[in-house]
């Protein structure tokens, strides 16, 4: 086995159901140690590629290996040092919190002894502890999330998969999670996420692709991506809704323009040089907003659409 | 890279000691729930015991019919396999669509080293367990009400465990092939379940059929059931008719089990 540092390494990948290609040849080096993002909006075919890194959807067509292993062939050997924290929890809601990372860990062939001093040190991780013996039925979205990433953590996983890791929790939630992931990190985990958020993907992320309609669009750090494809800054205007074009008064005084149903966005180096102008041309905008660009305004540029509609 | 390469503490096991994890943690599942299962799987063969057995039976002559038996001692066998099979239709619908479809267990135990035939195997033999269980204690309130014979129901405890796995483990494969609610389930237990309990033999002999639904007797689990446990039962097995019904059911069982796994594959790795 050539170790070149890549825990999970595809070249056109793709993933088909019946006629329709969820995942259309995507190359992707994960290196160990890092945390590698898929950003892209529903559909784009983030679950179908982390599916097949964790050897439960076999792949279509292209190459594929995890922990420089093949999933078709060694689908159990790769899973045993894998965690997954799937897009849906699937927690054994009958069970107790506690049971259901006794009952996981025996899967991967670890002893009793091994799993109960485990789990005591996951439930505590996860900050489940006061709950470690009520069932799980009642407990709170964010809750069963923690729980679920915590059994994914059972095995001491070298890779650990995360699918949509905090979609559906409020931001106390998100940011508790977005901090254990960052301390998994720190103790060499290596992770990848999937995600629709623009800011946990900028957070949690070393580098991530782009992913859109099945294909990789774009690739690279948070900052790379935004200093390619986005400029500095980003100046939103809103308009009433019946106002006559203003596109035109604005011509030409930002690098970029982009119309989206509700506010015109005007890429630039310096927004308020920007708003300046367009007061000066007599545009009257309803509010006036600038910002940093994010990856939001990246996908814009690379897809003509918004990331979460 | 400066940080320590993290290895992971898990490993593969086994196909054997796979499916019985699976096992394991069916019965973690059951030492919190067994109480629920205690009116179907026991009290209500009991009742029926009781009550077609001692009532009923009461007022029937043992006759060429009932072996010259008494008919409480007829249908004891009987109904130790009917139960089972009613226990094992019902833990090869909703318990299996829901590992699929609604909690979703199955998939969770499918990212693990463990295979999706081993998650079959462990619940197949789960079932057995559970069948064996159930089928002991009805058994027990059986010998001291007296309604046995004899030792022979031990083996009529394992002719009944099999009859369940030879129904559970088509219904089984059927169940994994669900996208829906379970509406099926209740055609099911209307269709076959039900009318095979009653006319396959178990509360009296298929030669009270019409002569036109005896085939159809003949093609049910709990019909070779009823036949190979009454025998077991009494002492009065013979070879041909005891390998014809054990072949019979190991068939089913093995046909039912494949189709199983090809479906469970099929589920669990698309
Ligand atoms: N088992 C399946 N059978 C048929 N089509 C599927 C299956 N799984 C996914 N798809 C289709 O493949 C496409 C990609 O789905 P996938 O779940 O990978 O997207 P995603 O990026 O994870 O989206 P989301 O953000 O909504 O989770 C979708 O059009 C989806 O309908
Ligand atoms: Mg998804």
């Amino acid at each position: 086995m050539v170790d070149d540092g890549a825990l999970v390494r595809a070249r056109q990948l793709v993933k088909r159901f019946g006629e329709f290609a969820a995942v259309r040849g995507i190359d992707v080096d994960v290196r160990r140690g890092e945390a590698f993002g898929f950003l892209g909006p529903n559909g784009a075919g983030k679950s179908s590629t982390m599916r097949m890194v964790g050897c439960v959807s076999p792949r279509s067509d292209g190459e594929l290996t995890v922990l420089g292993m093949d999933p078709q062939r060694d689908g159990p050997a790769i899973r045993a040092r894998l965690g997954v924290v799937p897009q849906q929890d699937n927690l054994d809601t009958e069970l107790t919190v506690r049971q259901n990372l006794h009952v996981y860990g025996r899967f991967f062939g670890l002893s009793k002894a091994h799993v109960r001093a485990k789990a005591t040190e996951l439930l505590d991780f996860a900050q489940l502890g006061e709950r470690a013996d009520d069932e799980v039925e009642p407990l709170s979205g964010g809750m069963k999330r923690r729980l679920t990433i915590a059994r994914s953590l059972i095995n001491d996983p070298e890779l650990l998969l995360l699918d949509e890791p905090t979609t559906g929790l409020d931001p106390q939630a998100r940011h508790l999670l977005w901090d254990r992931l960052f301390r998994l990190k720190q103790s060499g985990v290596t992770l990848i996420i999937t995600t629709h958020y623009m800011d946990e993907a900028e957070q949690l992320c070393d580098r991530l692709v782009v992913m859109d309609g099945g294909r990789i669009v774009a690739e690279g750090s948070p900052a790379e991506l935004i200093g390619r494809y986005s400029t500095r800054e980003v100046l939103e205007l809103r308009f009433p809704p019946d106002a006559a074009a203003p596109e035109v008064a604005l011509e030409g005084l930002a690098d970029r323009l982009e119309v989206l149903p509700d506010r015109l966005l005007l890429y630039a180096a310096d927004g308020e040089a920007v708003l300046a102008a367009a007061h000066a041309r007599g545009v009257q905008p309803l509010s006036s907003l600038v910002r940093r660009s994010t990856l939001e305004d990246v996908f814009l540029r690379l897809t003509g659409r918004t990331l979460v509609d | 890279m400066t940080t320590a390469t993290a290895t992971s503490t898990g490993r593969v096991v086994g196909p054997v000691r796979a499916a019985l994890l699976v096992v394991e943690a069916m019965w973690t599942w059951y030492r919190r729930n067994w109480r629920a299962t205690v009116v179907s799987s026991i009290v209500q063969p009991v009742l029926f015991l009781l009550a077609l057995g001692f009532g009923f039976g009461s007022q029937v002559q043992p006759t060429e019919a009932t072996g010259g038996l008494a008919y409480v001692v007829y249908l004891a066998p009987a109904l130790l396999v009917a139960t089972s099979v009613q226990i094992a239709s019902f833990e090869s619908t909703y318990p299996i669509l829901s590992a699929f479809k609604w909690q979703q267990t199955y998939f969770a135990i499918a990212a693990s080293p463990i295979t999706p035939a081993q998650i079959l195997g462990g619940q197949l033999t789960w079932l057995a367990i559970r069948l064996a269980g159930s089928g002991a204690a009805y058994l027990l309130v059986a010998a001291v009400l007296g309604a046995l014979t004899g030792p022979g129901v031990v083996l009529t405890l394992l002719v009944a465990v099999l009859t369940g796995m030879a129904f559970a483990a088509p219904v089984a494969a059927y169940s994994a092939t669900l996208e829906s609610e379970g509406q099926q389930f209740s055609a099911i237990f209307r269709f076959i379940v039900m009318p095979m309990t009653l006319f396959a033999g178990a509360f009296f002999p298929v030669e009270q059929l019409p002569a036109w639904l005896r085939p159809i007797a003949w093609f049910t689990p709990v019909w070779h059931g009823t036949e190979l446990g009454r025998d077991a039962a009494f002492g009065t097995l013979s070879w041909w008719p005891a390998l014809g019904h054990l072949t019979f059911l190991v068939v089913l069982f093995l046909l039912g089990a494949r189709l199983a796994a090809r479906n469970f594959r099929r589920r669990l790795s698309s």
